[in-house]
């Protein structure tokens, strides 16, 4: 278990706070820019207008601290542990019954932070913030984390969309005296009251060099087969969309925090990410009913501006109607 | 023929009037100092390239909206690799280099003395690559 855990890592991934270059690790930036790539493993579960996110925080060795902010959808209302075996048996799942893979084709407000929620697990500290880009940015400096270069962009982008994020310093003094080994994780997870789930995906990029290769595997489990945004993306591979099979929604409900799940199985959808960082320029957003297709930003964008030409072009012809 | 013996004649009649009549015109031989703002946002300069005259001072006034720190390197390529492989972590005292603490303001003056180009860039770890870059193009003075 230990060992299909040390293929999960850290969702996101960012700063350091006087570490060694030990730590630079699980797409960590250390003090020297360097960036070492770990495939990183997410479940963003649905039902009954909340959405489980759960993630894993892997001890790669070494000392000091360091860690990772992450942007959340909404609020949670519970961050605990994680149980021990739900990303690994989703791991085990899907590669069992994977089928072929189909590829699909080719700010707000500037004002201080609000902190939410503090907790600690195992040698994690979780710090839940609301706050725009910019007072996010500030107090992760202030609080020792060290910020890439493309940080204030994407957390303005994301503090425009939620302005909700979660930080988590990893101790790993804290892990070692704890006697955790290397690759053994610690599982969050965060209970999200929202209207449809949406996994960031854009900030796996953060502070790592374009042509960089950013690894993901994104579960998602919902009532029924869902639809999401974007349809097609280049390094966006669907792997697996099927309902769970009834072994799996056993063995699922039975690990910690999970006796939300309905009896009934869930529709499991496994989304591989391998994308250079220079085009993971989306995020993942989820229509769990499967009825329409998610609302994005970059759409309502588009009509916008579509509207905006016709628009202009509609009062150029009337004032040149006017001037013959 | 003594048409074209008035040429020189004129012309060196037209500089004097010129040269007399230039700094009246606000077209001096020392250029008045100037005052460029620029914002750092995104790990970006903005705005990132201007246009000076040679013998220009200007006094830049930088303001830092990021939330990480940032500074303000001018010079020329030579320069810039020097301070992008350095551990300075504070400047000031050089003109035409400043460091900008994280939603600061910072102000640093440079005599623009030769003309070509000169870039800009911020050399705080991964930010140059990034693409924390500009210049400033010096344009040759009629009067130098």
């Amino acid at each position: 278990m230990r060992r299909t855990l040390r293929t999960t890592g850290f969702l996101l991934l960012f700063l350091i706070a006087g570490a060694s270059p030990a730590l630079a690790c699980a797409g960590l930036i250390g003090p020297n820019g360097a960036v070492n790539l770990v495939r990183t493993t997410t479940l963003a579960a649905y039902h009954n207008g909340v959405e489980h996110y759960i993630t894993a925080f892997s001890f790669q060795g070494g000392g000091g601290k360091f860690g990772s902010i992450i942007p959340l959808p909404g609020i949670p209302t519970k961050v605990e542990r994680g149980g021990d075996w739900t990303l690994q048996r989703l791991i085990r799942e899907t590669q069992i019954a994977r089928r072929s893979a189909d590829v699909l084709a080719a700010p707000a407000a500037q004002e201080g932070v609000k902190v939410i929620l503090e907790t600690r697990i195992d040698a994690l500290d979780i710090t839940i913030l609301q706050g725009g880009g910019a007072a996010v940015g500030r107090w992760a400096k202030e609080n020792g984390f060290v910020l890439p270069p493309d940080a204030p962009e994407i957390l303005d982008y994301y503090a425009a969309r939620s302005p909700i994020f979660m930080a988590a310093r990893f101790d790993a003094d804290a892990a070692r005296n704890r006697g955790q080994q290397i690759g053994d994780g610690t599982p969050i997870h965060l209970t999200i009251p929202v209207d449809n789930p949406w996994v960031p995906l854009r900030i796996l990029g953060l502070g790592k060099q374009g042509s960089d290769l950013v690894q993901a595997d994104v579960y998602l489990l919902t009532d029924v087969r869902p639809t999401y945004l974007p349809r097609a993306r280049r390094g966006m591979f669907l792997q697996y969309s099927a309902p769970a099979s009834t072994a799996l929604t056993r063995d699922l409900r039975s690990d910690k925090g999970m006796s939300w799940m309905p009896s009934a199985p869930m529709w499991l959808t496994h989304l591989a990410i391998n994308s250079n960082a220079r085009d993971l320029t989306y995020d993942l957003a989820v229509d769990a009913s499967g009825l329409t297709l998610p609302s994005r930003p970059a759409r309502l964008m588009s009509v916008l501006a579509l509207g905006m030409i016709f628009g202009a072009v509609w009062v150029t012809g009337l004032a040149w109607k006017g001037f013959r | 023929m003594k048409r074209f013996a008035l040429v020189p004649v004129l012309a060196a009649a037209a500089g004097i009037f010129l040269a007399a009549a230039l700094p009246g015109l606000g077209v001096s031989r020392d250029p008045a100092p100037q005052t460029i703002k620029l914002t750092m946002r995104h790990s970006r300069f903005q705005p990132a390239h201007f246009t000076v005259r040679q013998g220009t001072t200007v006094r830049f006034i930088i303001t830092n909206s990021d939330p990480i720190d940032h500074e303000f390197i001018l010079g020329a390529e030579a320069v810039q690799r020097r301070h992008e492989t350095g551990t300075d972590t504070r400047h000031g005292a050089i003109p035409g280099e400043v460091s900008v603490p994280a939603g600061g303001v910072g102000e640093t003056t440079y005599t623009f003395t030769r003309p070509g180009r000169l870039l800009i860039g911020c050399h705080a770890p991964g930010h140059y690559t990034y693409g924390m870059q500009g210049w400033v193009r010096v344009v040759e003075s009629p009067f130098q």
